[in-house]
C-alpha cells in the first residue's frame, strides 16, 4: 500500500482526492469483513446473525472479494451470475505436472474456486482454490475442501498442498492474445492502406486516427528522449505503447480483463525495457555506473547504489503501471459496491456519479499510463545511449558559449 | 478470501502469465515490426520527405518567380529610362530646331529689315535730292517770274528803287 501511495504521489492533485475516497471505501469494506465465516453483522437495526445459505436469508455481497475477483486473473471468463448460476466462457487449463502436460477446460471445475471440485487427469487430481491450481488432497478438510489448510497468525488461510505449474490460457492471456491479434489486424491493414493509396493522399479512417499517435511516439517520445539513432527503438516503443493502451482500454470495459493491472504482465514489459536499456548501454553508461565521478573513497557506496539503480528504474515502471490500473479498477468497483454495502438504492446516484467520474478519469489514465511507460522507457534508453556524460556535456556547452561570444 | 491472501495473489506474478506474455510480446514485436511498423514508418517518412521536397520546390519556385519579377521590373525600369531618355532627346532636338529656326528667321528678318531700311534711306535721299533740285529750279523760276513782273514797268522799277531807298538810311 505504501508503495502504491509513493507512486501516486507523483500525480498528487486528482489522485489525492481519489485516494481519500478509496480509503473511505476500504474502511467500509473492512467493516463488512466479519461475514467471511458466513455470518453477517447487520449494522443499524441491532446485530443479528443470518446464515447466508439459508432460504430467504439475504446474502450480503462481500465487496472486497468481488473487487479482487475482478482485478485478479481467472481461469474462466466470467460474464454474469454468481456461484452455480454463473455464466462464463470456459478457457483452457494447461498444467505442467510431474507426469507431463495436462490439458482440460476450466468448465470442469464447475465455477468452483474454493477447492471443492476435483478434476482428475492421468491419475493426478487438481483443485482450484482462489484461481490457483493445487494438487488435491485425498480427503476433504472441515470446510469440504480437498486441501490442507491452516490459519496463519494474521488470520490468513495457508494452503499446504503443492501448487501446480500453471500455463493456462487464463482470462488475461485470452485478452492479451485477442488484443495482439487486434493490433496485428489494425496495423497491418493500416500498412496496406499506405501501400494501396500511396503516401501522397491524406490518411483515411483508422489511418488518420493512428497516424498522429504513431508520429507522436516516433517524434515526441522516441526522438525527444533518445535523440539521434532513435529510429532503432521506435518499433519497440510503438508495440509497448499500443499493447498497453489497448489493454488499458479493454480493462475499462466491464467484462474486460485487467491485464495491464496485473503484475506479471507489467513485469515482462519492464524486463524487456531492462534488457533493451542494458544491451544498448554504451561506454559512458557503464562508466557512470562502475567509475562514478566521485572520490574513490565513496565508490564502495556509490557503485552498489548505481547497480541497484539499474533494477529500480524498470521496477518502478512495473509497479507504476500495475498499481495505477489495478487501483483504478478497485475504486470503480468499490464505488459501485457502496450500493450493496448500504443496501439502498438511494446511494446509487452517488455511486454512479462517482464511478462515472472515475471512469472518465480512467480513460485519461489509460492513455497517460501507456504514454508514461513508453516515455520512461525511451528516457532510460536515451540515458544509456547518450553520447557524452554530464562532464562532457558541460564542456561542450561551455565551448558553444565561448563560440557564441566570439 | 482474506485480504492478505488477496494481496499476495495481487503482487505475486504468475508464471503462466509471464510465460504467455513473453511469447505474445516477442511475437507481436516481430510481426508488428515486420508487417506494420516498417511499412507504416517508411510510408510516413516518404510522405514527410515528399512534403519537405514539395515545400522546398515551392520555395525555390517562389524564389525563381521573385527573381523573374525583379528581372522584369529591372527591364521595365530600363525601358522606362530609355523612353525618358528618348523623349528628352526628342524634346531637346525639337527645341534646338525651333531655336535654330527662330534664330535663322530672326536674322533673315533683320537682314530684310536692314536692307529695307537702307533702301528707304536711299529712296529718301534720292527723293530729297530730287526735291532739292526741283525746289531750286522752282525758286529760280519763281524768282525769274517775280523779277520779270517787278521790273516790267518803269513805275515799278522806280517804286522798287524808292522802296529800297527807303530802307537805306541816309546817314
Amino acid at each position: 500500500m505504501t508503495n502504491k501511495i509513493n507512486i501516486f504521489r507523483k500525480f498528487s492533485g486528482v489522485y489525492l482526492a481519489v485516494f481519500a475516497l478509496f480509503f473511505m471505501v476500504s474502511t467500509s469494506l473492512s467493516a463488512s469483513e466479519p461475514q467471511e465465516d458466513g455470518v453477517i453483522a447487520q449494522e443499524g437495526n441491532g446485530a443479528h446473525v443470518v446464515d447466508p445459505h439459508a432460504k430467504g436469508g439475504k446474502e450480503k455481497v462481500n465487496i472486497s472479494e468481488v473487487a479482487f475477483e475482478h482485478i485478479l486473473d481467472s481461469h474462466s471468463w466470467h460474464l454474469w451470475g454468481e456461484h452455480e448460476h454463473a455464466v462464463s466462457i470456459p478457457l483452457p487449463v494447461i498444467l505442467k505436472t510431474n507426469n507431463g502436460i495436462v490439458f482440460f477446460m476450466s468448465s470442469e471445475f464447475h465455477h468452483d474456486v474454493h477447492g471443492k471440485v476435483v478434476v482428475e487427469r492421468n491419475g493426478e487430481r487438481f483443485v482450484n482454490f482462489e484461481e490457483k491450481i493445487y494438487y488435491a488432497s485425498a480427503d476433504t478438510n472441515e470446510h469440504g475442501q480437498y486441501l490442507q489448510t491452516s490459519t496463519g497468525a494474521k488470520g490468513e488461510i495457508e494452503v499446504s498442498n503443492a501448487a501446480v505449474l500453471d500455463f493456462s490460457i487464463t482470462k488475461n492471456v485470452t485478452q492479451m492474445l485477442f488484443s495482439a491479434i487486434l493490433l496485428l489486424l489494425i496495423f497491418t491493414s493500416i500498412a496496406k492502406a499506405y501501400k494501396k493509396h500511396g503516401v501522397t493522399s491524406a490518411p483515411k479512417g483508422k489511418q488518420s486516427f493512428f497516424e498522429p499517435l504513431i508520429v507522436f511516439v516516433r517524434d515526441d517520445i522516441a526522438k525527444g528522449n533518445i535523440g539521434a539513432g532513435s529510429d532503432k527503438y521506435v518499433p519497440y516503443l510503438l508495440t509497448v505503447f499500443f499493447l498497453i493502451l489497448i489493454n488499458n482500454v479493454f480493462g475499462l470495459i466491464p467484462i474486460g480483463a485487467n491485464l495491464t493491472g496485473n503484475i506479471a504482465f507489467t513485469l515482462v514489459l519492464a524486463t524487456f525495457t531492462l534488457i533493451i536499456v542494458n544491451i544498448n548501454g554504451n561506454k559512458n553508461y557503464w562508466s557512470h555506473i562502475f567509475l562514478p565521478h566521485a572520490p574513490k573513497a565513496i565508490w564502495p557506496i556509490l557503485i552498489p547504489i548505481e547497480i541497484v539503480g539499474i533494477l529500480t528504474k524498470p521496477f518502478a515502471l512495473m509497479i507504476r503501471l500495475f498499481a495505477n490500473i489495478a487501483a483504478g479498477h478497485i475504486i470503480v468497483i468499490s464505488l459501485i459496491g457502496l450500493i450493496f454495502i448500504f443496501e439502498s438504492y438511494a446511494i446509487s446516484p452517488v455511486s454512479v456519479a462517482f464511478a462515472l467520474f472515475i471512469d472518465v478519469l480512467e480513460c485519461l489514465v489509460a492513455f497517460l499510463q501507456a504514454y508514461i511507460f513508453t516515455m520512461l522507457t525511451a528516457l532510460f534508453i536515451g540515458s544509456a545511449v547518450a553520447d557524452h556524460n554530464e562532464d562532457g556535456m558541460h564542456t561542450t556547452d561551455d565551448d558553444h558559449l565561448v563560440e557564441a561570444k566570439h | 478470501m482474506t485480504s492478505t491472501f488477496i494481496l499476495a495473489s495481487l503482487i505475486e506474478p504468475s508464471v503462466g502469465l509471464i510465460f504467455w506474455t513473453t511469447i505474445t510480446f516477442v511475437l507481436l514485436l516481430i510481426l508488428l515490426g515486420k508487417f506494420a511498423w516498417k511499412p507504416i514508418l517508411s510510408a510516413i517518412k516518404t510522405r514527410e520527405k515528399g512534403i519537405e521536397d514539395a515545400l522546398a520546390s515551392a520555395e525555390s519556385a517562389l524564389k525563381d518567380m521573385r527573381e523573374l519579377k525583379s528581372n522584369n521590373e529591372k527591364i521595365l525600369a530600363e525601358a522606362r529610362n530609355e523612353r525618358d531618355a528618348l523623349l528628352k532627346e526628342a524634346r531637346d532636338t525639337k527645341e534646338a530646331i525651333i531655336a535654330e529656326a527662330k534664330a535663322k528667321s530672326q536674322s533673315e528678318a533683320d537682314r530684310i529689315l536692314a536692307s529695307a531700311r537702307e533702301q528707304i534711306i536711299n529712296e529718301k535721299n534720292a527723293a530729297v535730292a530730287e526735291l532739292k533740285n526741283q525746289v531750286a529750279s522752282l525758286s529760280i523760276e519763281i524768282a525769274e517770274k517775280i523779277l520779270r513782273s517787278e521790273l516790267s514797268s518803269d513805275e515799278k522799277q522806280k517804286a522798287l528803287v524808292n522802296n529800297l531807298m527807303k530802307d537805306v538810311n541816309l546817314n
